[in-house]
């Protein structure tokens, strides 16, 4: 259809004559098979973990999750989590705050360091602490003199879900504080503010949304790691069996059912995640909305 | 005494110093301690110990699957993306909020229900087993996996670039007699490729170094759906540490090499981007 002579026209089936746009047809043979890939990668397996979980019914879900070593497995992830979170969210600051106001050499080799987690396999940085802290490790003889345990204990656990999961806090904040600047800050400390002062009443407002984000984001991956720490934990049930460490124990044990209440309650973790990001993205538009719609408004 | 560099901000020296202290205590030494055991066996050890038959089986099935996988998750997000961007559609909002649940959902849960879907007596399986599509405890299950938790960083790195793109360009391109297809193939895909291909690279990575989803799906039998980094947990229980290190070694090598890659694209994506 090239060639057609065109009016001024919006958006709507016009467009197809503007050559901007394909035959209904197409698009929405397109979209029959983008729904079709999504339902079937996406939909089809979260459905089906509740629809597992449910298999044996109401009582025997309950059961599954009140079984004291599932308990217990809850009850470590959630300590697990409550420790390397705060970690990780006072290194991303520090990071952050480091990296995205100050000018120094490095910069860029020390942002490929943060990095460093993304690509190395899980199984390898549980090997890296096997390593160091386990008994034939560089530290693992004067562990054992001092009677401490880190690898085959929770400290283990602690330690490599920390490795994974730090740059996610700080990857979210970087860019959000390279974008505000320094200028709102030197404002600040010209006003007579402190250090902290200004990082409490001016930084934290404007890099809130990205906190938040990243906490949620580290909070999901602490929660749901599995490589790196079945390689610390030593499998110890009701000791250290993280919840995806006892999805796989009773997987193994041929009790399905069990294994997957255990990977609903992970799952409802991970809609949690992805609505708490939703409802933030909007906030933050409305936000960006209702400041333009000032702006505008401000205009004499 | 005169500073080359002025900061006006206080906290360097604080942030900078905490900063350093947790990289080095959580990821420098670790990996030195990793590098320096390695370093304790002879190089023709390392070869040996890298190149066993089990070991090489494990390489080809860890990159080939990966490699299906990202060029899978190429082909659909890029497809997906365009969905997302281009079309109003019913359940669009939702859609667009679901491409991150590979990126939320742990990874044991995705490998189980996958496995789980595909054996037998699955949802899926039950229709495609018959077919000859077995998808639990094959390579094909590997693969299976490996699209599922790539699948966010194809749809997310075109994302941003398709909603950039200029309808104007299309439209002269229309003008000057082009069809949609050929506008597709020759004006907006070239655009896209720089950012296609680092998505392609971030699935890939990712891919690689995915354990969780797999050992569920996989069956892990040697020779045959056995991934390297589950070698490198056998390896462990063994207490053969100087194999599983040379593994890791291996492995270790090549991510950087592809992490190298990866930045290297990111920057001639950016180029386009101004």
């Amino acid at each position: 259809m090239a060639g057609t002579v065109t009016r001024k026209t919006t958006v709507g089936h016009r467009a197809s004559q503007r050559g901007t746009e394909e035959s209904p047809v197409i698009k929405w043979l397109l979209i029959a098979v983008a729904l079709a890939f999504s339902a079937v990668f996406l939909l089809l397996p979260l459905i089906n973990v509740f629809a597992q979980a449910f298999a044996k019914g109401l009582a025997y879900y309950h059961d599954s999750l009140w079984h004291p070593d599932s308990w217990a497995a809850i009850r470590l992830t959630l300590l697990v989590a409550a420790i390397s979170v705060p970690l990780n969210v006072l290194f991303g600051v520090a990071a952050a705050w480091a990296i995205a106001k100050f000018e120094f050499r490095g910069k860029s080799l020390l942002i490929t360091v943060i990095d460093l987690p993304f690509s190395v396999s899980p199984v390898v940085a549980g090997l890296m602490f096997v390593v160091l802290f386990g008994l034939q490790g560089f530290f693992g003889s004067w562990l054992d003199a001092h009677d401490l345990r880190i690898i085959y204990a929770v400290p283990g656990i602690v330690l490599a879900t920390v490795f994974i999961t730090f740059p996610f806090v700080a990857r979210e904040l970087i860019p959000v504080m390279q974008a505000t600047g320094t200028e709102q800050e030197q404002a600040a400390m010209t006003l007579g503010a402190n250090g902290w002062q200004t990082f409490w009443h001016v930084t934290l407002p404007s890099i809130k949304w990205g906190l938040v984000y990243g906490i949620i984001l580290c909070n999901a991956r602490a929660m749901g790691e599995f490589g790196a720490v079945s390689v610390v934990s030593g499998h110890i049930t009701g000791q250290t069996d993280t919840m995806p460490l006892r999805v796989e124990k009773l997987y193994n044990e041929y009790n399905a059912p069990a294994a997957f209440a255990v990977a609903s309650l992970l799952a409802l973790l991970a809609l949690l995640t992805l609505g708490v990001k939703t409802y933030m993205e909007w906030k933050q538009a409305r936000e960006y909305e209702r400041s333009q719609a000032d702006s505008e408004a401000a205009k004499p | 005494m005169v500073r080359r560099k002025f900061n006006a901000l206080p906290g360097f020296g604080l942030t900078m110093g905490f900063t350093l202290f947790y990289l080095s205590a959580v990821v420098l030494v670790p990996l030195g301690g990793l590098l320096l055991r390695a370093c304790e066996t002879s190089p023709a050890e390392f070869w040996r110990l890298a190149t066993t038959d089990r070991a090489l089986a494990a390489y080809k099935l860890t990159f080939g699957a990966s490699g299906c996988a990202a060029v899978a998750n190429a082909v659909f997000g890029t497809l997906l993306a365009w969905v997302l961007v281009r079309y109003e559609f019913p359940g669009r909002r939702f859609i667009d909020a679901m491409v991150d649940f590979p990126f939320a959902l742990p990874t044991a849960v995705a490998g189980l229900t996958l496995a789980n879907l595909f054996a037998p007596q699955g949802w899926l399986g039950q229709f495609l087993v018959p077919l000859g599509i077995k998808g639990a405890y094959t390579s094909l299950g590997v693969v299976i996996a490996l699209t599922f938790v790539g699948m966010p960083f194809v749809v997310r790195t075109l994302q941003p670039v398709l909603e950039n793109l200029e309808r104007d360009v299309e439209e002269a391109a229309a003008s000057l007699g082009a069809s949609r297809l050929r506008t597709f193939v020759s004006v907006i895909a070239p655009t896209l490729m720089p950012a296609l291909l680092t998505g392609f690279a971030l699935s890939f990575a990712r891919a690689i170094g995915e354990y969780g989803s797999i050992v569920f799906i996989s069956g892990n039998l040697p020779f045959k759906t056995e991934i390297a980094p589950y070698l490198i947990v056998m390896r462990l229980e063994e207490y053969d540490y100087a194999g599983a290190i040379t593994l890791a070694v291996v492995l270790l090598i090549f991510s950087f090499v592809l992490l190298a890659c990866i930045n290297v694209l990111e920057q001639w994506a950016n180029k386009f981007q101004r």
